[in-house]
């Protein structure tokens, strides 16, 4: 995926100006907020568990290697094999060479973020082979030629007109005066559709929740049933995760279970929490024969050990963007790549670079709520500053903003200098105010001023008015 | 160099030295040998709180749940078959034990054996346990209950024993290691609480996306 | 008796240029509970500018200037939740790793306390004696909310304000969409997310919006300014002083009320 983050002012622009959308993004703001509040709510023990999920994955971090190695050792004993990928690239050329040997035509695809990290389904595509996504979200955007715009529901940027047009384009075997009113007649139309295709798949493609260490066993949390009939009826089961997936033993995923679908969804569980530990055995009638684990680097590991190895905590539940007012504003493509709202614009520069990504730490309020809801005590804000910090250091940061930073903060540091600042400042907005106490054009600030009022000053400064407070209190 | 070795070389490199890597190795597999269980919400002292608090929590995920003797079970499957107007036609795993539950000299029953292509419509599996704290069910692969079951029939009906209904999820990786042996695993383990969904269209949530529609339990007294 | 607190007041730079009543409002309170109340002259930001826009050079700079200027008062108030957040949370960080500084950091990080958390938890106050009439709901500033906890405060001290009739807004702890230099920087959005709260407060009874920063309200009384809405906005302390004879916050006549009896 084109990285679009440099131009994000335009697309937010874009985003704002789409009625469609900001219907859409509507759903956001209310439906998850109020869900996982009440799931929260109902949980005493949430923050607790919190607690114990950033402490289980502090320690997996910080014995990583060892982790990974033990998780390998497991699939390879259980007749799986693993596969170690730096780049995007060679992940990609993983997938494809055991797609080539299978031979695949069609590979079914449960919802990964790591899938539209490396970019697979176009290259896919490029080499002949069909992906097809089945998650119905993903669904919907791969009909619509999209990407997804939110980690967990890849379509909230469409409405039901929107998918139901999309499936009368798409569908053209079924009957034209077919009823679709209801969303529950667009889902079991998908249903159809795509239960033939798991049917017909060779390979099944699926990403990962978490890496169990202990059991060498790879979980994948959905609603849908999809990522299981991915995984299960195809012949060939290729896991894609990033590195930071493994966590060490079933308790501990147990321990993250707990906070992730509150989280994401505001359920206690999700319907399905899959654990597939290795291809069918001899007495199994049904799975598949061949289990492949792609562990993807792509950038992580030279986060570790920086101020950003916290973000490696994250275990995609999306409750910072859906608490995000940025988000709710914008939306996730505005984001301009994979990953949207604050866990994006901490995890972007780090993968992508910040030179390509730096609004995205950039637009944010510092409103902290991100931070407040994250079941990973993930300090989303702090590490947004410690993007700044990179760019203000690399110059990377536009010269008029520095040049204006450096002699405001001249001033800050010479009270008597700062004093005649601001009674020239204040003077400046006192005239502009005029008579209605509000300034409607402010030269430095106009986009302020173009959207609203500046409140304009009182008759004086505070320290201009204590002064003469203080010497009339003397006199009295 | 290898991928595999360079990305460890640099994991190394980040989180401690190569020759302190065989100290941390030991204390990380005291971990999983410890497997410590953490913070177990629900405080559950008997086992009719377990069972109660089970059925509330499944129900609150959308599935039906019916209690009866190990003699009834046949007929509570028809009754619910009959209730949705399915067929008496049923697809079930080798499972002996499931097998004779479901048999009744009533014939109620057509039961078939084996994996699922896809043109079942309901199908009967037995769990290994259910945790009470969310009403999870889980279920292990096998000839006995054939994974396929659990995800393409459109009616999932689950036949659940009252003393296998335990407190937490962390119960059954217990009764998991004592079954398959200390990190060892079935091929594939489900946890499942109630029927498939999907709320990717306007965030409005619909019961019967790519699993089943319906996920009945019977739970099975004594 | 111990001898009263003496509370050094950090009016902030907003407050200095856009708003001295709340500076005003701060003292009266601060006397009224009984402190000792100071106005330190070498006083000029806090540095967020500066530490928000990643420039840690001169945060240290003027961090170092604050402290120096308040460290020797037993408390430091600030009538916003955001920059006494700064001074009590971000401070360490900017000395974290300096052992020179860490003992005088965490000193005085302990003694800052915004405005109406030091009032309800430092000074308890649980009664005014006097009574203000007005129609009010509150929003809550995101850094007093999310850095310092500060929620049940404000709500108690207005509440024990006889003639206060308080009613919560809806989606009172979503952001106004300031966020300092983002509201110039991303205007469009923050313009879209302040529509979103304008809505909410519109959509609420109250007649006066009251909140604990003077960022946030500049801007939600600028966008309530330009559509027109005739919502009073001011500080909290404005409010808990007494003081709402003075024009609100982006205007230039007095409100016409009526007189308590």
């Amino acid at each position: 995926m084109e990285i679009r983050s440099h131009k994000f002012r335009q697309n937010a622009a874009d985003a704002l100006a789409n009625e469609q959308l900001q219907n859409a993004l509507a759903h956001v703001r209310s439906k998850f907020i109020q869900k996982r509040a009440k799931a929260v709510n109902n949980l005493k023990a949430f923050d607790t568990l919190r607690d114990n999920a950033t402490a289980i994955k502090n320690h997996t971090l910080e014995n990583l290697d060892v982790y990974l190695e033990i998780f390998e050792e497991k699939v390879i004993a259980q007749g799986g094999q693993v596969h170690w990928a730096a780049t995007a690239q060679e992940a990609r050329g993983q997938v494809l060479d055991i797609c080539r040997r299978v031979p695949a035509k069609t590979v079914t695809k449960g919802k990964s973020m790591i899938s539209e990290e490396i970019e697979l389904n176009e290259f896919l595509e490029q080499n002949d082979i069909t992906p097809v996504e089945t998650d119905l979200g993903e669904y919907i955007i791969q009909l619509r030629g999209e990407h997804p715009s939110h980690i967990i529901a890849p379509a909230v940027h469409v409405n039901m007109d929107q998918v139901r047009d999309d499936f009368r384009k798409h569908h053209t075997h079924l009957p034209e005066d077919r009823v679709l009113e209801e969303p529950k007649s667009l889902l079991l139309e998908a249903r159809g559709i795509l239960r033939e295709r798991f049917l017909k798949a060779d390979v099944g493609i699926t990403g990962a929740n978490f890496l169990v260490a202990e059991t060498g066993t790879s979980v994948i949390v959905t609603n849908e049933g999809n990522g299981d009939l991915t995984q299960t009826l195809p012949r060939v089961h290729i896991v894609l995760a990033s590195l930071e997936k493994v966590v060490p033993t079933l308790e501990d995923m147990s321990q993250i279970l707990r906070v992730l679908a509150r989280s994401a969804t505001g359920q206690e569980m999700s319907v399905y929490t899959t654990l597939s530990s290795g291809p069918k055995r001899p007495d199994d009638v049904d799975g598949p024969e061949e289990f492949h684990v792609i562990l993807l680097d792509n950038g992580r590991s030279s986060m570790l050990g920086t101020e950003f190895q916290d973000m490696l905590r994250c275990i995609r539940c999306g409750a910072c963007m859906n608490h995000c007012p940025v988000y709710h504003a914008v939306g996730g493509h505005a984001y301009g790549w994979v990953y949207p709202g604050p866990m994006g614009a901490v995890l972007s520069p780090s993968l992508a670079g910040v030179d390509k990504t730096g609004h995205l730490p950039n637009a944010s309020t510092f409103c902290g709520r991100c931070e407040s809801v994250c079941p990973m005590h993930i300090p989303l804000p702090k590490m947004m500053r410690h993007w700044r910090e990179r760019e203000f250091e690399q110059h990377l940061s536009p010269p008029s903003n520095r040049r204006n930073l450096k002699l405001w903060a001249w001033f800050a540091v010479r009270p008597g200098w700062y004093r005649l600042m601001t009674r020239f400042s204040h003077l400046g907005l006192r005239i502009l105010s005029g008579w209605s106490g509000s300034i409607r054009w402010l030269p430095f600030a106009r986009g302020w001023t173009r959207h609203r009022n500046m409140p304009g000053p009182e008759r004086q400064t505070f320290m201009q008015a204590w002064q003469r407070h203080l010497v009339e209190r003397r006199k009295s | 160099m290898s991928t595999r070795s360079e990305i460890l070389k640099k994991i190394r490199g980040a989180v401690g030295g190569p020759d302190e890597k065989n100290v941390r190795r030991v204390s990380v597999e005291q971990h999983i040998k410890r497997h410590p269980a953490g913070t177990l919400p629900s405080k559950i002292s008997s086992k009719a709180g377990a069972i109660k608090l089970f059925i509330k929590r499944a129900k609150s995920a959308d599935a039906t749940v019916e209690q009866c003797g190990t003699a009834n079970v046949a007929e509570q499957v028809a009754s619910f078959l009959r209730e949705h107007n399915l067929p008496a036609t049923c697809r079930t795993g080798t499972d002996y034990k499931l097998k004779r539950l479901v048999s009744s000299k009533a014939n109620l029953l057509e039961l078939s054996e084996g994996p699922s292509d896809g043109n079942d419509i309901t199908a009967i599996s037995c769990a290994l346990g259910g945790a009470a704290e969310t009403g999870t069910l889980i279920l292990v692969s096998g000839p006995e209950n054939p994974t396929t079951l659990n995800f393409l029939p459109e009616n999932h009906i689950v036949i659940l024993h009252e003393k296998d209904i335990v407190p937490h999820q962390e119960d059954l990786w217990k009764k998991i290691r004592k079954k398959y042996g200390s990190g060892e695993m079935p091929r594939t383990v489900n946890m499942i609480t109630g029927p498939s969904r999907s709320a990717d269209i306007e965030q409005t949530l619909i019961l019967g996306a790519h699993g089943p529609l319906r996920l009945h339990i019977i739970i099975v007294k004594g | 008796m111990s001898s009263p607190p003496n509370v050094a007041v950090f009016v902030t730079c907003l407050v200095d240029l856009f708003r001295p009543s709340v500076g005003f409002a701060t003292v009266k309170l601060l006397e009224d509970a009984g402190c000792s109340v100071h106005v330190p002259i070498a006083q000029t930001c806090c540095g967020q500018p500066a530490w928000n826009s990643g420039d840690r050079k001169d945060t240290r700079e003027i961090a170092e200037a604050v402290i120096n200027a308040f460290e020797s008062f037993d408390y430091v108030v600030a009538p916003s939740g955001s920059c006494a957040g700064m001074l009590k949370k971000h401070y360490p960080e900017v000395f974290a790793g300096d052992e020179e500084w860490q003992g005088r950091v965490t000193a005085f990080a302990a003694k800052v306390y915004e405005l109406t958390e030091f009032l309800a938890d430092v000074m308890k106050i649980i009664k005014f004696d006097y009574a203000v009439k007005a129609d009010v709901t509150y929003h809550d500033a995101c850094a007093g909310l999310r850095e310092l906890g500060i929620s049940r405060q404000p709500r108690a001290l207005l509440d024990a304000l006889i003639g206060i009739k308080r009613t919560e807004l809806k989606d009172c702890e979503t952001c106004c969409g300031f966020g300092g230099t983002f509201s110039v920087k991303y205007s469009e959005i923050s313009n879209s997310i302040v529509s979103t709260k304008v809505e909410n407060i519109n959509a609420s009874s109250a007649k006066m919006l009251l909140s604990g920063d003077l960022g946030c309200l500049l801007n939600m009384a600028g966008k309530l300014g330009r559509d027109g809405s005739t919502v009073e906005v001011r500080h909290v302390a404005e409010v808990l002083a007494g003081m709402i004879d003075s024009p609100p916050i982006g205007d230039r006549k007095q409100p016409r009320r009526d007189k308590i009896s």
